[in-house]
């Protein structure tokens, strides 16, 4: 397995005073697959994603990417490598319309490198290549979503619009820290199609959820945290069968 | 009883383009760029208009140099995102700099300005650096702090002119181009920050005001954008800095004082942060008015406060954005 694993993360841990939000988690994510991480709330989800993203330094533990050391390396450098992100706290470039968002990460040395959108080109204007990457993610161009300034969109369009920042990075793992929260069902239905695309396009994705339902539609495999500690990591239906997994979400709120 | 609602309206060209202008008659071209051509002209004449009152012609300088420091403010702070309370951090450094260069090493005025500009900048983002990764108020309070260090250590060590500053500096040698030496750069730094925050990596500095962290997760090296961001800056309080001490032939310790950070954040407050043209009307009605305020002796820091205050609290916004909304919309009066 460990051939084919794009990032490996191994004894990771992180306590914020007395508190040890990650306790010697490890575990490693194939190419191409979509991984799920689930846990109750306060579990250590974001935490993970933090520390493995170079936004916290981890205490302890290694993380690999592409058999590359990466622990502890600046955020900016650890995107450049191909690795995005979304916040659960989603705050979008407010001053800016929806499009104009996407001129950042397309900024980057990364997307400069990799050039635009659909062979939009090393030159390709960055405005015709934003549009075309949030119409690929559920902006309908011919309505004037894409310029709408950001702070005055739905929270169905501000989730796409995290979504779609990490794309224009094009990376080659995307964490996803509860992309699913606070939508309506209607809403994750016409989200997960978006998830599969991406995955069909090569992209590892890693999703935080802690909607289970959802996630189990699209999840190849998942792992769950409780108090920070990895408690079962496989297939979603034997995940959730585990007593453990059912103890830590049915003992505090129920599934 | 009828009620009656106050409405705003679009007028017809700004619904039909919304920053992308499709001009079709003279009549749009001219209502587009009407009130940047009154503005410049306005500037660019009042040397001439000021003639018949010689006293107030050296005003119109130091209201230019206050405008390019207010510029400078607003655009770190609306723009970037740091709120910088250190005008005079630039305003005396770029003084002395080019005092070091005119008087110790004899580079003329047409040299040291530039010079002082540039390696005054350098010094400035040098020693903010370590502040740069520090957000809100601990960046402001350390902006705030520098240059009552550097005005200290000059008088404490007693270098550089100690108390009495470096007199003899070259003055310019003629009273128009003493005029236009801060006219055009001022109107050129102005138009070229408006110009820089609407490019892709204007946008990409409006980001780290906005949301910094998803700038780092966008793969990009935000204390390097702020270092350069604090440079651009520096540039412009360098210059005025360095304009001021050759215009009064003396670099002393008043180029660090209070005013130069006060006055170009009221400035910008009261013509409208983030529109980078409302900082220099801040600085063309504030120069002026403190100026007027010297007659009234001690009284004229408290007038000063309540037309401060008064403006706050009655044109929050800023001038300039209330202007532009006037213009570009129209009010009637309909039933509700
Ligand atoms: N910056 C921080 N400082 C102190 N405690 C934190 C910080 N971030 C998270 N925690 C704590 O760590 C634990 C895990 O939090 P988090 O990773 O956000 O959980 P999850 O995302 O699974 O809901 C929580 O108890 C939280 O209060
Ligand atoms: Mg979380």
């Amino acid at each position: 397995m460990s051939g084919e694993a794009i990032l490996s993360v191994s004894k990771l841990s992180k306590s914020f005073g007395g508190l040890r939000a990650l306790v010697d988690v490890s575990f490693e994510v194939k190419r191409g697959e979509i991984f799920g991480i689930i846990g109750p709330n306060g579990s250590g989800k974001t935490t993970l994603i933090n520390c493995i993203t170079g936004f916290l330094k981890p205490d302890g533990g290694k993380v690999y990417f592409k058999e590359k050391d990466i622990t502890g390396l600046k955020p900016h450098k650890i995107s450049q490598m191909g690795i995005a992100r979304t916040f659960q706290i989603m705050r979008p470039y407010y001053s800016l319309p929806a499009y104009k968002n996407l001129i950042i990460p397309l900024w980057s040395p990364r997307a400069k490198r990799l050039g635009g959108w659909r062979g939009g080109g090393r030159h390709g204007d960055r405005d015709t290549v934003a549009v075309d990457i949030l119409e690929e993610i559920g902006f309908e161009r011919d309505s004037r979503v894409p310029y709408k300034l950001a702070s005055t969109l739905p929270t169905g369009y501000q989730k796409r619009l995290e979504l779609a920042r990490c794309i224009a990075l094009r990376p080659e793992i995307i964490f996803c820290d509860e992309v699913f929260s606070g939508l309506s069902m209607s809403e994750v239905a016409g989200m997960i199609p978006l998830i599969e695309k991406m995955k069909m396009e090569g992209i590892t994705l890693i999703m935080v959820e802690h909607r289970l339902r959802e996630l189990f539609k699209v999840a190849d495999r998942v792992m769950a945290l409780n108090f920070g500690e990895k408690i079962a990591e496989g297939d979603p239906r034997e995940v959730i069968e585990d007593r453990r997994v059912r103890e830590a979400y049915l003992g505090r709120e129920g599934v | 009883m009828e009620q009656l609602r106050k409405e705003r309206v679009d007028r017809s060209l700004k619904v039909r383009t919304e920053g992308l202008y499709a001009i079709s008659s003279i009549e749009e071209i001219l209502y587009l760029i009407g009130p940047r051509l009154l503005f410049v002209a306005g500037i660019l004449l009042l040397p001439l208009i000021f003639e018949a009152a010689p006293y107030w012609k050296r005003v119109v300088n130091v209201m230019c140099a206050y405008a390019l420091v207010a510029i400078s403010f607003d655009f770190l702070s609306n723009f970037v995102g740091l709120v910088c309370l250190g005008g005079a951090l630039f305003t005396g450094v770029g003084g002395y700099f080019t005092a070091i260069y005119n008087r110790y090493f004899s580079f003329p005025i047409y040299l040291s300005i530039p010079l002082a500009t540039l390696s005054g900048a350098l010094f400035c983002t040098l020693v903010l650096l370590p502040a740069l990764p520090l957000r809100g108020v601990y960046f402001a309070i350390i902006t705030l702090m520098y240059p009552l260090l550097f005005s200290r250590i000059i008088e404490a060590l007693n270098v550089l002119g100690g108390t009495n500053g470096i007199t003899g500096i070259e003055s310019f040698p003629d009273p128009y181009i003493e005029h236009y030496a801060i006219i055009l750069p001022m109107l050129f730094f102005l138009f070229a920050t408006r110009r820089f925050v609407n490019e892709d990596i204007g946008l990409v500095f409006r980001g780290v005001k906005d949301n910094d962290q998803a700038v780092r997760a966008s793969g990009i090296n935000v204390t390097l954008i702020k270092v350069y961001a604090v440079f651009i800056a520096s540039l412009m309080g360098c210059f005025s800095g360095a304009y001021i001490a050759h215009m009064y032939m003396w670099a002393g310790l008043s180029l660090f004082a209070l005013d130069f950070s006060v006055i170009p954040i009221a400035s910008t407050v009261i013509g409208g942060g983030g529109t980078l043209i409302g900082p220099v009307i801040g600085s063309f009605i504030l120069v002026p008015l403190s100026e007027i305020l010297r007659a009234a002796g001690t009284l004229r820091i408290v007038i000063y406060c309540v037309v401060l205050t008064l403006f706050i609290i009655l044109k929050s916004e800023g001038l300039m954005i209330y202007l532009q909304r006037k213009y570009h919309q129209f009010e009637r009066w309909v039933k509700v």
